[in-house]
């Protein structure tokens, strides 16, 4: 029943993901998008990547991580160690799996421990956590040091971004809304309540930390193969401080508000660049602004739904006759 | 009728304060249990020990479970709940942000499957699961009149249809005691004979052991068919409905209160 | 054994000019639950102000420091007025956010205006060094220490012994039942950032004398290892912070003697993941649980 009644409204997200390609495909064909929106555009997704899943900790499972950078820069730099080494295709996509894999290591390291707080206290107990990741790839000679890493091979193009940004909101979202993420929604809720319903508290955090920190490492090896330079530098606190941004503009607990944050942070940030130095000084007031006359984010915590659109024009032709 | 959970010497202190002390109680199979006591009796606290929410100072809860009987100290809350003991909470502790579907789903959690490739990629055997699982959460919601509100908010819904919705969460741990603690605190007298009704109806067609912790004394003598009494931390008295309102003990402990 | 004093004294150098930050920090949450990202802005425009007196109107340091304080203490009730205020009802990550915004406006809007270089800071006291059976001591190690530890048994007494201090304590425990008491919360929160960020506005200009640079960016770095400072001392406790404040200053200084500079940063918050672990709520914070 389920099945047939979902199929409707999974073939509306499809035809949007495939149609968004062809548009994006279309305009840089004709020369609409040129390298500079290009890039713009990759930010964007890059960042899409990030913030969902930060989302997903902060939003769903009520964990306040600071971190997230420190998962990203895993992601980052097994992408351009081994792809430097192994320029090939296999190895990129290789590569991406082992971020995963050493970011699942390195967010059940950082999170077994620090999940046990709470809070403000888990922000900055996971925003030292990163510092640590951080400087230890600072100081390490694989990575290159603080200098970073250059030419790294150029196999994450705007498709593999693009389809790389659909995939990995379509995991955190399918999660949310499965077993799982009602469990880390329950935590969230209510941590007591959830105990008493036979809910492992513990292990639905430790989860959608995890699967936060996978989705970074992804968004990671994307940045180092696109941009083809990396440096610890890019992946400090000031970085995990711009994914909360967008997560918090866009609405904590809503998707679609961290996709259309990153966006129009992304626009915005390109807008600004021929300001120079008055640049940050616009975005700062345009962040202290929104947060002032939108406290809870340009989405709240709505998302928008194939469903509730549908059920809606039901409602419509159902009071009509 | 057997001996479902047994406490003995029960005993929890805070610091220099001794909330609970020397508690002997059981619970068989299949019957309607009142707790009640003055307030700061320890009520509340005899039911966070025995969900696990604290853990004792001294003394034994055991559990017949499937395979055999257990010793409850020490063990999680969540593990506790596990082994068939829901609860609800003095001050309604409902997942307030979330729909009322969404609250039973998640007290089944322990119930059911979903591997995490399944449910990702949506994988066809998530499909039956999740549809399989909505439609008992549906039946147990209608049986209690909510299936009208499954896409409400829980915050949304009026006081006593709250209390309502955390007694069916409690069921659909399919639990085999329900502890309620002070369901009908703050209803009309309208609203507590309808609870009255429930709980009854709960007892009887889900075959489970109910723990209640009350104050409204029509409500308990109507329903229990024994009753504890505690009073400052230890038990005064425990019998009938009938052996309890003429227990002389207990009549000073509630009468000096109420004077 | 001498090394080890020579790194005593260096370390409480710097620990004391995190204490004073760290007050600021655990003032402002204490009362508003607030992680005052701007705090490490307000000691930048603190050294910034030091700076500029000095060289152009010639103040001397007490001076300066003193109408540093003053000035970085209406600064901070300023931007609480019209950056946090508008907030105070609203998702406490909302409020973090603003703050952020308003860390990043002073960063960028003093290196739009003043430039991002760094600045040698006028040495108006003329650095003496005294050798104490081998250990070396600056004169402006002593002042910065003399003058820290003034201030915060000065805040201690303002807290403790003052109509406002008491408000303040009683607003950091209940607002609501402070209210109906009489208390003025408004006027006690902008007091609390007066107080705090006069704190961050005396070590900006300490600062500025001891290590004698100065830029737009020099607060991230500190503000951040102060906040760390006030957690690992309980954040909400006035002594908590001054003692964290100390420990960073000391730990720092520890692993940059044993020739591991690069992984000083590090120390520091590995230090503050094993603390929290240990302690949950810092060395002085109140564990409070929830009742059910």
């Amino acid at each position: 029943m389920i099945l047939k009644a979902n199929w409707k409204y999974n073939l509306c997200w499809l035809i949007l993901m495939v149609a968004g390609f062809y548009l994006m495909n279309t305009l840089i064909l004709v020369g609409v998008i040129n390298s500079f929106l290009e890039n713009m555009m990759v930010t964007i997704g890059i960042n899409i990547i990030l913030a969902v899943g930060l989302n997903l900790v902060i939003g769903f499972a009520g964990q306040f991580s600071l971190g997230h950078a420190g998962f990203m820069a895993v992601g980052a730099y097994a992408t351009a160690i081994i792809i430097s080494k192994t320029p090939t295709a296999g190895a990129f996509y290789g590569s991406i799996i082992v971020g995963v894999i050493v970011a699942i290591v390195a967010a059940l390291v950082v999170g077994i421990p620090t999940l046990r707080l709470r809070g403000d206290y888990l922000a900055i107990a996971t925003m030292g956590a990163a510092e640590i990741i951080r400087i230890i790839i600072n100081n390490l000679k694989i990575t290159n040091g603080p200098s970073g890493m250059f030419n790294i091979p150029q196999f994450a193009t705007w498709p593999v971004i693009y389809i790389m940004a659909c995939v990995t909101t379509l995991i955190i979202v399918n999660f949310i809304h499965s077993r799982g993420g009602r469990a880390a929604l329950a935590v969230r809720e209510d941590e007591i309540a959830a105990d008493s319903m036979g809910i492992n508290v513990f292990k639905w955090k430790l989860a959608a930390f995890v699967l936060g920190a996978a989705t970074a490492a992804v968004a990671g090896s994307m940045q180092a193969s696109y941009l083809q330079t990396i440096a610890p530098s890019n992946f400090n606190i000031m970085e995990s401080i711009a994914i909360l941004i967008i997560v918090v503009l866009g609405g904590v607990g809503s998707i679609t508000g961290s996709f259309v944050a990153a966006g129009i942070l992304g626009v915005v940030d390109a807008a600004l660049q021929s300001f120079g130095a008055l640049r940050m000084v616009i975005y700062a007031l345009v962040l202290i602004l929104i947060m002032i006359f939108k406290p809870s984010g340009i989405m709240g915590a709505t998302e928008l739904s194939f469903k509730r659109l549908f059920n809606r024009k039901n409602k419509k032709q159902e009071s009509g006759c | 009728m057997t001996t479902l959970l047994n406490v003995e010497e029960l005993v929890k202190n805070f610091g220099g304060l001794t909330a609970v002390s020397d508690v002997n109680m059981h619970l068989n199979d299949d019957e309607l249990v009142a707790l009640i006591g003055p307030n700061g009796a320890g009520k509340t606290t005899l039911f966070n020990l025995l969900t696990g929410v604290i853990g004792p100072s001294s003394g034994s809860i055991t559990f017949r479970g499937t395979d055999g009987t257990i010793s409850l100290n020490g063990m999680k809350a969540y593990k506790i709940a596990n082994l068939g003991m829901a609860r609800t909470f003095q001050n309604i502790r409902l997942f307030k942000e979330l729909s009322v579907l969404d609250n039973v789903l998640i007290a089944m959690t322990a119930h059911y499957k979903e591997g995490f490739f399944q449910s990702v990629f949506r994988l066809p055997k998530f499909y039956k699961t999740e549809s399989q699982i909505r439609k008992e959460a549906i039946e147990l919601l209608k049986i209690f009149d909510l299936q009208n509100d499954l896409d409400k908010l829980a915050k949304n819904l009026p006081y006593g249809i709250q209390r309502r919705l955390e007694i069916v969460r409690g069921l659909a741990m399919k639990p085999k005691v329900l502890f309620l603690d002070e369901p009908a605190a703050g209803m009309n007298p309208e609203e507590t004979a309808d609870l009255t009704r429930l709980i009854r109806q709960v007892q009887r067609d889900f075959h489970i052991t109910v723990l209640l912790i009350e104050h409204d004394m029509s409500l308990v003598m109507n329903l229990a068919s024994r009753i504890y009494v505690l009073d400052h931390g230890s038990l005064l008295a425990e019998g009938t409905p009938t052996e309890i309102q003429q227990n002389k003990a207990v009549i000073k402990a509630y009468l000096g209160e109420e004077a | 054994m001498t090394t080890l004093f020579q790194q005593l004294i260096n370390g409480l150098s710097l620990g004391s000019i995190y204490a004073l930050l760290a007050l600021g920090y655990t003032m402002v949450y204490g009362i508003i639950k607030l992680i005052n990202f701007a705090h490490g802005d307000i000691y930048m425009l603190g050294a910034f102000w030091g700076y500029y007196t000095i060289n152009y109107w010639h103040f001397n340091f007490i001076f300066a420091l003193l109408s540093a304080m003053v000035v970085c203490a209406a600064s901070g009730v300023i931007i609480e007025y019209f950056a946090y205020r508008p907030l105070r009802h609203a998702p406490r990550i909302t409020a973090l956010i603003t703050a952020i915004g308003v860390s990043y406006f002073l960063e960028n809007g003093m290196s739009y205006l003043y430039g991002a270089d760094t600045r040698d800071f006028p040495q108006v006291i003329k650095q003496v060094n005294y050798s104490l059976w081998g250990v070396r001591v600056s004169n402006i190690q002593i002042l910065i220490l003399a003058t820290a530890c003034l201030l915060m048994i000065l805040l201690q007494l303002i807290i403790k012994k003052t109509k406002m201090g008491r408000a303040m304590r009683a607003v950091s425990v209940d607002p609501d039942a402070a209210e109906l008491v009489g208390i003025n919360i408004n006027q006690t929160i902008s007091f609390t950032f007066a107080l705090g960020s006069s704190m961050a506005g005396a070590a900006g200009v300490l600062i500025g004398l001891y290590y004698n640079s100065i830029d737009p960016l020099m607060g991230m770095t500190p503000g951040i290892k102060a906040f760390v400072a006030a957690v690992v001392g309980g954040i909400g406790s006035v002594p908590g912070a001054s003692l964290g404040g100390f420990l960073i200053g000391l730990l720092e200084t520890a692993v940059q003697s044993v020739g591991l500079s690069a992984y000083k940063d590090a120390a520091v918050y590995l230090v503050l993941i094993i603390i929290l672990l240990v302690l949950p709520s810092g060395i002085f914070g109140k564990n409070v649980k929830e009742k059910v």
